[in-house]
């Protein structure tokens, strides 16, 4: 008996290729493991960079024609003439406005509407079929069909912004108020509180926290579909002057309007981020 | 002591569609005197917290009446504080406001006031501002109760408070209640798993047989009171203890189909 046992353990311990428990920690980066923000930031800084490095080698030494790959020098350049010649403002200004009109407009409907299917069946079984059906049609579709309606107004780009970001937005609000505990409203209604009272004190501010987030992710959808119905037909904005760069071969002033927009999208997303920490300080998250 | 709760033939049936109907209570009957403890004992499935809901007004009983203070309850409210195990506080509202919460008729001050007040018998005062993210399990079921309390309800329903608690913390939070309830002299029906807890807290101990769900057998805890941690070792508790897990024991293992498999079962 004991002998069996012995054996057993011992096969544990020494079976080949096996290093045991204990050497499973000697890995430099151990799965889920936590970092110091010092840590997080050289990182983030040293990959950057690598990319920068990787870039200038590609471009400054012409490895790439800078027809095709233009350099660091001449992206800023690009921008520095943009700037001079008065319209990059203006440019982020109408791309704004545009996108914030068309986000804001979404965002007042889906709350809303995404809050009662998500609390009321009978909403979500009138008004879910409709969203998915048109949830699959892709929202550039409509851009010529805008196009005749509208013409290049600011008008036809909330429509698409609304098409592209609205039945997206309003199915995940629906998820996020479908994810509040159920003791929460029944700890609410032995409280003595009513239906609506329930959902304003409860169900709303309960899913507060994940709505914001889903209006985070609703932004960069609707960053995507401001450049993309500004490329096809505008007459200002940052998609209309990547557009008008590529008709002069301008890649410089193209890729400067790209990081432009990576920038403002940045800007976006650390907005709303500051406005969920200082909503919701309960919500302490790891690794944000 | 007068009459408090009447719970009248209760009977519960979940129907769920193609699955054939699970009868979780059948022909219940429990009275409660104004300013008793008592407790629903169960193993998991016997419908324990499924008899307390009906009495919160979160389920409405298939058949049968539930009266409280000679008044036929529909739907929840305001008279029945209930504790639940988990997710018992809004993690959006620090401790005092989850206490406050729903003491709308109260000024602000008046709120104030009396949250403070009842954290106070919680012990929690203290911790008054700390969101439940930052209290532990036992705190947060102190401020639950609190919240209850503050709206002095005519009873206290609880289903397995301490339940997600561990042992320590388990046996502090029952010396807690069993101080308020000296305190108070509360009404309070408590739906427990746990043999020793219910002992110890009630003066009567509804033990409840499984499918379906039916009063196997009401004990009168004689325990004196007031009672803390120790009595848990007198020879009259112990003596009852042994009888209980008997009674439950037997209830298990009729409940789960053992009797073919197990040799300590014995027929019921």
């Amino acid at each position: 008996m004991s002998d069996i046992l012995q054996d057993r353990e011992s096969s544990t311990w020494t079976a080949p290729g096996s290093k045991g428990v204990l050497s499973r920690n000697r890995h430099r980066m151990r799965l889920y493991e936590s970092i110091s923000r010092r840590t997080y930031v050289t990182i983030a800084i040293v990959a950057f960079l690598v990319f920068l490095g990787v870039w200038s080698l590609l471009s400054y030494t012409h490895w790439v024609n800078n027809l095709f790959l233009p350099t660091p020098t001449q992206v800023v350049q690009a921008l520095v003439n943009w700037y001079q010649s008065g319209t990059l403002l203006p440019d982020i200004k109408d791309s704004v406005t545009r996108i914030l009109l068309g986000f804001i407009v979404s965002t007042a409907v889906a709350i809303p509407v995404g809050v009662f299917m998500g609390t009321f069946k009978h909403v979500e079984a009138a008004v879910e079929p409709p969203v998915d059906f048109i949830r699959y049609m892709p929202a550039v579709a409509f851009i010529p069909l805008t196009l005749i309606w509208f013409g290049t107004t600011d008008s036809q780009k909330i429509v698409i912004l609304f098409i592209g970001v609205f039945f997206q937005e309003v199915l995940l609000v629906m998820d996020n108020v479908k994810t509040v505990p159920r003791q929460y409203i029944e700890m609410a209604y032995t409280l003595g509180l009513s239906r609506w009272q329930i959902l304003r004190r409860v169900i709303i501010r309960s899913s507060a926290p994940g709505i914001v987030d889903t209006m985070r992710i609703c932004m960069g959808w609707a960053w995507t579909y401001l450049v993309v119905v500004e490329l096809v037909g505008a007459d200002s904005g940052l998609g209309f002057r990547i557009q008008t760069s590529e008709r002069y071969l301008d890649t410089a002033t193209i890729v400067a309007g790209i990081i432009v927009i990576g920038i403002l999208g940045l800007i976006f997303d650390f907005a709303f981020k500051a406005i969920y920490a200082r909503s919701f300080p309960y919500m302490k998250r790891k690794g944000r | 002591m007068t009459d408090l709760l009447h719970i009248d033939g209760v009977r519960k049936v979940f129907s769920g569609g193609k699955q054939p109907d699970v009868v979780a209570l059948d022909g219940v009957n429990l009275t409660l005197r104004d300013g008793e403890f008592v407790s629903l004992l169960g193993a998991s499935g016997c419908g324990k917290s499924t008899l307390l809901r009906i009495v919160a007004g979160l389920e409405d009983p298939t058949d049968g009446i539930v009266w409280l203070d000679g008044h036929q309850v529909w739907g929840p409210g305001r008279d029945r504080g209930m504790v639940f195990q988990q997710y018992t506080l809004y993690p959006w509202l620090t401790a005092i406001q989850n206490v406050e919460f729903a003491l709308t008729e109260l000024s602000k001050s008046e709120r104030r006031t009396v949250a403070l007040e009842y954290l106070e018998v919680v012990g929690l005062t203290q911790f008054r501002d700390h969101f439940p993210g930052q209290l532990s399990g036992g705190m947060q079921q102190r401020v639950a109760i609190a919240r209850a309390l503050a709206l002095r309800p005519r009873i206290l329903l609880m289903d397995e408070p301490f339940g997600a608690l561990d042992a320590q913390t388990r046996g502090l939070m029952q010396e807690l209640l069993l101080t308020i309830w000296e305190r108070d002299r509360l009404s309070v029906l408590f739906v427990t798993h746990d043999v020793e807890e219910s002992l110890i807290l009630s003066d009567r101990v509804c033990v409840l047989g499984a499918r379906p769900g039916r009063v196997r057998e009401i004990l009168d805890v004689t325990l004196p009171r007031p009672r803390s941690y120790a009595a848990q070792d007198t020879p009259e508790f112990i003596e009852m203890k042994r009888y209980v897990h008997g009674l439950i024991h037997a209830e298990v293992i009729h409940a789960t189909g053992l009797e073919t498999v197990l040799e300590t079962a014995e027929p019921l």
